[in-house]
């Protein structure tokens, strides 16, 4: 799984423990973001090791999609975007100087809150990163992937015989698993999910948290969500955040059964957000 | 019941205002009519085979056509485009990719004065770069006078149908470890082509009509010529000379010209819609 992420000069006096790097995934020490001058995240710290499914949740706006975003450097498009803080992925900074974005992204992949497939063919649309990265020496080996993403994100029977039809035909459920299907078709590491089932119905929902749950033995995932009973049904460790603070963080039973900051608690009662 | 009372005055005023809308509308397109009705009642009546086969023949000869004005007009529009689409479809990317950029409002503000300058002085420039230096004047040069009328027009609908692509589009491509310009050239660019398509059509559209830029670049030309070096002939001009002569033979071609030149317009503009109506259907699966 470690393959290694670009060339990512070792930053200087790392204050994260060097022995930790074989087991943690990502590693984030004291990050702050700003959008301009206002300040979206405070000082965020916070460990994840490999394979395992982690869950941001928290209220609308309290900094969790900006949050992910960070971790795959979305956030660069955005004008007077500021990052302070480290992340590191696989012990190697992020924000460092030199990191090839492109090879962060390539290794880091999303999926988005609303499927994005792109107006070509489901084909195509798989095939997608792969062309464009240079990934695949010939067609069939392209093909092959493409199935074989496909099949990882479950969709590959509904579409095999439609390969070359519009992607935007298909149902919005579909197109969040073809979206999933593209991001795994470059072979990351680690997946960003942002709220990746929010627009769904029910059944599409169960089916993408069911994908999730298969993934998890190949990739590390990260997804952000507005439904609690999502993050509890899919997720071994729970983030929970709070105006752009992480307020508490652990193993999914414990955040779910026994929190133990009363914040926590307050936003899972019901109490707000 | 009493309260429906209030509603009447109401529904007068909704339709008087409806009214006037549509009087309005029907106003705006008598000129129109009247326009396609004097271009295809007058013109009707000299087209004819020859008219698409023969070149002008001199005064008092009856018969000749414009078939030199007909591909001289088709082959000044492909040179402008020529000159035009790639400058105009680059401008329109960096403006939409570098919006917020005072450089990008610097060249959007030339793009809409450039749109806005008289197309009689876009002549006289081309005039002072393409037809002076060489005493000569050409297609070359009437080709440039409608290329640069079509920059600005292609840039602005470039740029507009470009910030009409949804940003997940964009994100999705970044997302996959597209850079910037591959995410520009292989999703943004293809997203929007339909509506570029058509935008680079309607600008040909409106040069194709032009004559003032031409009337001292390209020049016009009895004879049939396809050289880029010599002057040609466009429907155009070629309509605005014998519009103006005394010869009745010639008023009648001048008509069969413009109706010529308004169904050239006309099918192109038909096609470039069908064509991307259609794209547009295979890409979104319906």
């Amino acid at each position: 799984m470690n393959r290694p992420l670009v060339a990512v000069p070792r930053p200087p006096a790392s204050s994260a423990p060097q022995h930790q790097e074989g087991q943690l995934k990502i590693d984030v020490d004291h990050l702050s973001f700003y959008y301009g001058a206002k300040r979206a995240l405070e000082d965020i710290s916070i460990k994840i090791q490999p394979n395992v499914v982690t869950a941001f949740i928290g209220p609308s706006g309290c900094g969790k999609s900006t949050f992910l975003r960070t971790l795959n450097r979305m956030n660069d498009i955005i004008p007077g975007a500021r990052v302070e803080g480290r992340v590191c992925i696989d012990g190697g900074d992020v924000y460092g100087q030199g990191v090839d974005v492109v090879a962060l992204r390539r290794k880091v992949g999303m999926v988005f809150q609303k499927s994005n497939p792109f107006p070509k063919s489901v084909f195509e649309n798989v095939a997608y990163g792969l062309r464009i990265n240079n990934m695949a020496s010939s067609r069939s080996e392209l093909t092959g992937r493409v199935e074989e993403s496909l099949k990882q994100a479950a969709i590959w029977d509904e579409v095999k015989d439609r390969l070359h039809e519009s992607a935007l035909a298909m149902s919005g459920g579909q197109q969040q698993r073809l979206c999933i299907a593209r991001a795994l078709a470059v072979r990351p590491d680690i997946l960003l999910m942002d709220e990746p089932a929010s627009a769904l119905d029910p059944i599409a929902t169960q089916r993408i948290e069911e994908l999730i749950y298969g993934l998890k033995k190949s990739y590390t995932i990260v997804i952000v969500t507005h439904n609690m009973q999502q993050a509890a049904r899919v997720s071994d460790h729970t983030a929970f955040f709070w105006l752009g603070r992480l307020v508490e963080y652990g193993r999914t039973e414990k955040i779910f059964t026994a929190p133990s900051e009363k914040l926590t608690e307050d936003y899972l009662t019901g109490r707000f957000g | 019941m009493n309260s429906l009372g209030t509603v009447a005055p109401r529904k007068i005023l909704s339709a008087l205002f409806v009214a006037a809308c549509a009087l309005s509308v029907a106003l705006a397109l008598v000129p129109l009519a009247f326009i396609m009705f004097f271009v295809v009642s007058q013109g009707i009546q000299s087209l004819n085979l020859d008219f698409f086969l023969h070149d002008p023949r001199p005064v008092g000869e009856p018969g000749g056509g414009m078939r030199n004005a007909i591909v001289g007009t088709l082959m000044l529009t492909g040179l402008a485009a020529a000159i035009a689409v790639p400058i105009g479809v680059v401008s329109g990317i960096y403006l939409s990719e570098y919006r917020g950029t005072r450089f990008a409002s610097a060249v959007r503000f030339a793009a809409d004065t450039l749109n806005g300058v008289p197309s009689i002085v876009i002549g006289v420039f081309a005039y002072g770069v393409a037809v002076l230096p060489f005493k000569h004047f050409s297609m070359l040069a009437g080709g440039l006078a409608l290329g640069i009328m079509m920059i600005p027009l292609i840039a602005r609908t470039t740029e507009e149908l470009l910030l009409l692509v949804p940003n997940a589009l964009r994100e999705g491509a970044l997302a996959l470890g597209a850079t910037r310009a591959k995410a520009v050239m292989t999703v943004l660019v293809p997203a929007a082509l339909p509506g570029i398509i058509t935008g680079v059509v309607l600008a040909l559209a409106r040069v194709a009509g032009e004559t003032a830029p031409l009337l001292f670049t390209s020049f016009g030309n009895p004879f049939f010529s396809t050289s880029l070096t010599q002057p040609v002939s466009s429907i155009t001009v070629q309509v605005f000379s014998y519009a103006i002569s005394p010869y009745e033979d010639w008023h009648r071609q001048a008509w069969a010209g413009a109706l010529v030149l308004v169904s050239i317009v006309l099918i192109c503009s038909v096609a470039a819609r069908m064509a991307t109506a259609r794209v547009a259907r295979i890409r979104g699966g319906q």
